[in-house]
């Protein structure tokens, strides 16, 4: 037995919790039962682990604990018992089976707020109160969404497999935006140490189905871009806890060795020649995640990448990204021309206005910028992003 | 496993076939009546619906049973017609329905 650490005790869990629950799932064909008896076995180990260590064989405890609640339970189902008869430790499912669980999560046909905390629950063992906190939503909303995605997944007869070659991109189109929404709700989130890191539970997940499924590029396009992204979190607050702008950050503070993996990762999947919407997100971080220092950026290329993503993934938060790396090969006049064209779509997005307070004041009208930054900061509840516009508003 | 799936006019996808010469209109309907036809070991029936007009709808939640003229959805939506099919799981009526040529909405509702 070892001492556990709150993040020893995330990653345990993390490690074994989805191959319990595709164990369960082969034995009992029931996503619900499985589901049930892996979070119990889960709610079994944060009680007890804390205090009495992590067991040597972690994935043993949690399986004897499933088993004995399954074998309670079904204390008058005989086909389930006999089934359960059947349920041997070790458990080694396929590894295909953990890919079966995440794209049963990510059905189309479930919401999505219900793919992101059933995956969260399923595949890395997460409770409902940990999702709960992390999303800052009331407990019993999460097990409401998840309870009503587990009965529709039985009774509208959702399959429980990989999608076929026909379908495979339209769906793994949809896991890969739970997991990029996941890391975004982690990586965007302000530091709170209480709460769970998402950030890294998206990184977890985007690793997984990388090893699953290693020749779809973009997967590895995904990896690459929250690799990256993380790479560089240490320089991302300042040692007030405020953010810190790109521009400003000591960017000796990032992790370049694992930039440089991240950038090696992304070569390799490139050379498949399958350019893909993470593929070029990745490609753009690492042209920044490269230069030495922010006037080294290579801007000329970033306008480059940013013209293939909206070639293939048009969207207004692509063009507005465009034209801030427009203000820096063309100029902020050109820069502003393609802002104007984004207000009706955009108007409602903080980073719009705070976009255009930077090249108003650029441009030399600070009145005007003031106000872009004051109607930003009306739009935004995250805290260190109001805290920089606060800033800003102060000092100009 | 059993779906009904219940197929849904929009007041444009009406507009659209009312506007259609006679020979595109005909077009329409075979490509309609082709894909039932592909789709025949899987069908288990339904019907084609009179228009929304006809509809009587009856209330029971208020105390005497209250009829009105008309479906119980006021909308630009209304449900044309039913197929009841049956195939291994919701993927397969996923399939069978993103190649429906007929009305733009369909809904997929499991049987008990």
């Amino acid at each position: 037995m070892t001492q556990a650490s709150h993040d020893q005790l995330a990653s345990v869990v993390r490690q074994h919790a989805g191959q319990l629950a595709a164990a369960l799932m082969r034995v009992t064909g029931d996503f619900a039962t499985a589901e049930d008896l892996v979070q119990d076995a889960v709610l079994a180990a944060l009680q007890h682990w804390p205090a009495e260590g992590i067991p040597d064989r972690p994935d043993a405890w949690l399986f004897t604990v499933a088993r004995r609640r399954a074998l309670d339970g079904f204390r008058r189902a005989d086909n389930y018992r006999a089934k359960l008869a059947q349920l041997q430790w070790p458990v080694q499912p396929a590894e295909d089976e953990r890919l079966r669980l995440i794209f049963t999560c990510c059905h189309p046909a479930l919401p999505r707020t219900a793919q992101i905390a059933l995956t969260l629950r399923v595949v890395c063992g997460l409770t409902t109160g940990q999702i709960a906190r992390a999303f800052l939503v009331h407990e019993t909303a999460i097990a409401r969404r998840i309870t009503r995605a587990k009965r529709k997944i039985t009774d509208a007869g959702i399959p429980y497999r990989v999608p076929g070659d026909d379908e495979l991109a339209a769906r793994l189109t949809e896991v890969l935006t739970v997991i990029y929404l996941l890391f975004n709700e982690g990586y965007l989130a302000t530091t709170a140490p209480a709460s769970r890191d998402l950030a890294e539970d998206a990184e977890w997940l985007a690793n997984l189905l990388y090893q699953l499924m290693p020749a779809e590029p973009d997967v590895a396009g995904l990896l690459a871009l929250i690799r990256l992204h993380r790479a560089r979190a240490a320089a991302r607050f300042g040692p007030d806890g405020g953010l810190v702008l790109l521009r400003d950050q000591d960017r000796s503070l990032w992790d370049h060795e694992a930039i440089a993996d991240a950038v090696r990762l992304l070569t390799r999947a490139a050379r498949r020649q399958r350019p893909g919407p993470y593929q070029l997100q990745a490609a753009i971080v690492a042209c920044h995640a490269e230069a030495e220092r922010w006037q080294d950026t290579d801007w000329e290329q970033i306008v480059l990448l940013y013209d293939m993503l909206l070639h293939l993934a048009p969207s207004p938060v692509t063009r507005l990204h465009r034209a801030i790396a427009v203000r820096y090969t063309t100029g902020a006049r050109a820069a502003m021309a393609e802002l104007d064209d984004l207000a009706g779509v955009l108007g409602g997005y903080h980073l719009y206005h705070a976009s255009r307070a930077e090249l108003l004041r650029e441009l030399g009208h600070p009145g005007q910028a003031r106000a872009a930054d004051r109607h930003a900061l009306e739009l935004t509840a995250n805290p260190a992003e109001q805290a920089i516009l606060q800033q800003r508003l102060t000092w100009t | 496993m059993k779906y009904v799936l219940l197929f849904v006019e929009t007041e444009e996808f009406a507009g659209d076939l009312e506007a259609m010469g006679p020979a595109e209109r005909d077009r329409a309907y075979s490509r309609v009546t082709e894909w039932m036809a592909t789709h025949a070991g899987k069908i288990r029936g339904g019907n084609k619906l009179q228009s929304p007009e006809t509809a009587t709808t009856v209330r029971l939640d208020r105390g005497e049973p209250v009829i009105t003229d008309g479906p119980f959805v006021e909308g630009k939506e209304v449900v044309s017609g039913y197929t009841e099919i049956e195939v291994a799981d919701l993927d397969e009526a996923l399939r069978m329905v993103k190649t429906w040529p007929g009305c733009p909405v369909v809904e997929i509702r499991p049987l008990e």
